[in-house]
């Protein structure tokens, strides 16, 4: 490796030839102030907030972008720099409302921690926007998410993520100079173009430009009205999450507390999602033998990540049949509360209220699809983000630190090792494995854990004997790299038997809704936290969960039974490729 | 036009209207680098970009919506609005300025009925502002279909007009 010596505050450090200023800088402890800088995601030095001295440049340069070289002396704090730093933001502050206190993004915005570091006392200048930013263009179109463009900065992030992290690219940049906004093409607004809904957009916001939909003021009515009966689940990758919005570290496991907090906020019954895992091994691990029995639509492809579901809906109609029809794992929950639950406990379905906490924005469009409501009602009435389920705490005051570990409530809340991995990427299939391994073999596994399927690496291929059967498998998370072996599907040269999808960086723990930052290390402590959980738990394969063996046997009968398929399966929808509408064959698309 | 040198057989150069962007979608289908040659074929041979042919280039260049559309919206010289047969730019640059151009302006305005950056509704004329066009020796100036009209006054406006049919 190549090295350059290079002095920085009068410091002299050598460092790998070709990494920027900013990168060398923070050898040696210093940390240069960013805004629109996503390493490897958007590196375009726009926003000019880094700039730094370098001594022989004629102007200041951008540490982020600007690569070292022999020699090279750099100062990062200087009289000028501060100055021009100051400048830099108090232009930027120019064009944004001064809306913190009724913002979301309160106390968590990349935008204000500057503008505290720098010491910016008053807004010196008169607020002016371009003509296409109007004081009423907040977007609310979509389910998922609210775009505010009167509170963006131009940095580019999140148009950076849809395109390059997830191959979307359902917003852009729109006109030039002073009048460029982030938008979706034409006069579309979010909800009628192919956005899937991830909501890494959101995560990746500095600001408040882009957030999840709020429900929270609908929950709060439900929960205190005395007629409903107001039932929640709460997602596998929350539990990993939670605990960050009160200070604790990424990846801390927060179950017993979570549980204990959504009792007090009022919910009647607190039930898991990942008792819905165990229940979708079940159906889905079957519908794979079925297929590799028939040799029909293979290789199978999983289906509990809603924003993948709408991408293969918009990018890959040909491949849907490919799509497992198991419903995901929110949604069997949601018919089941409404329909097994509600019959055991005598309620009638429509007093009840079922709420989710997910890590996820693309599941509160998934809870509105005309599908899914077998239960005769919307089987899940509200989706509300890990972030919007904090909020709800903190409004009712709730002193993490001090609350009691308790347990879910039976039966919806029993579950498994198996169905708390399905929050990171590689879970599912590794839960599938777990139990399919063990039904076709008829023997126990020697070690549960398929290393090969874990890990943040972005395709993952394992091949699985069983019965002197080679299946070949594939794991992939974000849908730029779902993409490229959708392509390989496409062309016939991928000879995998299973593809297990989840639309978001790491799974579900990095998903849209979750705690923000949620960056690289961050991800890597959640997927920590989520195998610790399956460590934890007394029962760690699907198949083995008492509850789920209890639902075939009194309700359902058994995987894939006309009554499962009636709950827990689903079709999908061939959409447009730049709309939401429905594909429509042989016309020309209108927009 | 730079860049539409086909490399089939056949000669663009004798193709008009649609039928030389369909030529061309297929040449460059798949090919996302070809946009700007795309977008200016369609701006010369409609006089704009249509919603429907920005739809058919992203789906024939394969490539994002949005990039389509911001192309279309960053580059000055392309449209979204149907263009007039006689496009009209009046200089508003500094001498231009001094000499009178707001009064020409206004004249114009009047004449047409339209604002700047507007199209009459027969389709005849567009009328925009441009800053200097480097004939400040004969201004007030403005340009019809790059024909040069030097010294003009509000008097002049509709005799000059009247010349296009």
């Amino acid at each position: 490796m190549a090295t350059v010596t290079v002095t920085i505050d009068n410091r002299q450090i050598e460092v790998e030839q070709g990494i920027t200023i900013l990168e060398a800088a923070k050898k040696i402890g210093l940390k240069i102030p960013t805004l629109c800088h996503m390493r490897e995601i958007n590196e375009i030095g726009s926003c000019r907030i880094c700039i730094v001295e370098v001594q022989g440049a004629r102007t200041l340069q951008a540490a982020c972008v600007t690569p070292v070289y022999d020699g090279m002396v750099v100062r990062t704090n200087t009289e000028t720099v501060r100055q021009s730093r100051k400048m830099l933001l108090e232009l930027i502050l120019s064009t944004h409302p001064a809306e913190c206190l009724t913002c979301l993004r309160n106390t968590n915005c990349e935008l204000q921690t500057l503008a505290k570091s720098f010491g910016i006392d008053e807004i010196r200048f008169k607020r002016v926007t371009g003509k296409m930013v109007k004081e009423d263009s907040i977007d609310r179109s979509s389910p998922s998410l609210v775009r505010d463009p009167r509170k963006c900065v131009l940095c580019g992030r999140c148009v950076a993520v849809c395109e390059k992290v997830q191959g979307v690219k359902a917003i852009g940049s729109v006109n030039r100079g002073f009048d460029t906004v982030v938008a979706p093409p034409f006069d579309l607004e979010l909800g009628d173009t192919n956005c899937v809904n991830c909501g890494q957009c959101a995560l990746v916001c500095p600001t408040g430009a882009i957030t999840e939909k709020d429900d929270t003021a609908e929950v709060w009515a439900a929960l205190s009205d005395p007629t409903k009966h107001v039932v929640v689940q709460t997602a596998p990758a929350v539990r990993v999450a939670i605990a960050e919005e009160f200070g604790m570290e990424p990846g801390t496991l927060g179950t017993g507390k979570m549980v204990a907090a959504l009792r007090i906020l009022g919910f009647d019954k607190v039930f898991d999602t990942d008792f819905a895992a165990d229940l979708t091994i079940m159906e889905e691990g079957n519908e794979l033998l079925q297929r590799l029995e028939s040799k029909q639509n293979l290789p199978l492809i999983t289906s509990c990540s809603p924003g993948w579901i709408k991408y293969v809906e918009h990018f890959y109609p040909e491949l849907i049949s490919n799509l497992s029809t198991c419903k995901s794992p929110q949604q069997m929950l949601g018919a089941l509360i409404k329909t097994y639950y509600a019959e055991k406990e005598n309620i009638d379905p429509k007093d009840i209220v079922s709420v989710s906490i997910m890590p996820c924005t693309a599941k509160k469009f998934e809870s509105a699809r005309d599908e899914m409501n077998a239960s005769g009602y919307q089987d899940v009435d509200y989706v509300l983000t890990t972030r919007e389920f904090a909020r709800m705490c903190k409004a009712a005051g709730i002193d993490w630190d001090n609350l009691p570990e308790e347990e879910f409530d039976t039966p919806l809340g029993i579950s498994t090792g198996a169905g708390v991995i399905f929050g990171t990427t590689g879970g599912v299939m590794e839960a599938a494995l777990r139990t399919a391994y063990e039904l076709v073999t008829k023997e126990e596994l020697d070690s549960l854990e398929f290393t090969a399927v874990r890990g943040l690496e972005g395709v993952k291929e394992a091949e699985i004997e069983m019965n002197s059967v080679k299946l070949k498998v594939a794991v992939v998370h974000s849908l730029k790299n779902a993409k490229i072996v959708m392509d390989k599907v496409k062309e016939g040269t991928a000879d995998y038997a299973f593809i297990e999808v989840m639309a978001c960086p790491g799974g579900c723990i990095g998903g849209g809704g979750q705690p923000i930052p949620t960056d690289l290390n961050v991800r890597m402590k959640r997927v920590a936290g989520i195998y610790q959980a399956d460590e934890q738990l007394p029962i760690r394969k699907s198949h083995e969960n008492p509850a789920i063996q209890a639902l075939y046997e009194e309700y359902l009968g058994e995987p894939l039974s006309e009554k499962s398929h009636q709950l827990l399966h689903t079709e999908y929808v061939e959409r447009d490729l730049f709309t939401n509408a429905p594909a429509k064959k042989e016309e020309k698309t209108a927009i | 036009m730079a860049g539409t040198t086909c490399t089939c057989n056949c000669s663009v150069s004798n193709l008009t209207g649609e039928a030389k962007i369909e030529h061309l979608l297929e040449l460059y289908k798949g090919n996302p680098s070809a946009l700007i040659v795309v977008l200016s074929a369609i701006q010369t041979e409609l006089g704009y970009l249509p919603k429907d042919w920005m739809v058919r280039v992203a789906e024939e260049l394969n490539m994002p919506l949005t990039d389509v559309y911001g192309a279309a919206t960053f580059y000055a010289a392309f449209s979204m609005q149907p263009k007039g047969k006689y496009t009209i730019n009046l200089c508003v640059g500094t001498a231009c300025y001094v000499k009178g151009a707001p009064e020409v302006q206004a004249a114009i305005e009047k004449e047409l009925g339209i604002k700047p950056g507007e199209t009459t509704e027969d389709r005849k004329f567009s009328f925009n502002l441009v800053h200097c066009i480097g004939a400040c020796g004969i201004a007030p100036v403005m340009t019809i279909n790059g024909d040069v009209c030097p010294k003009v006054t509000k008097d002049t406006v509709a005799e000059i007009l009247s010349k296009y049919e």
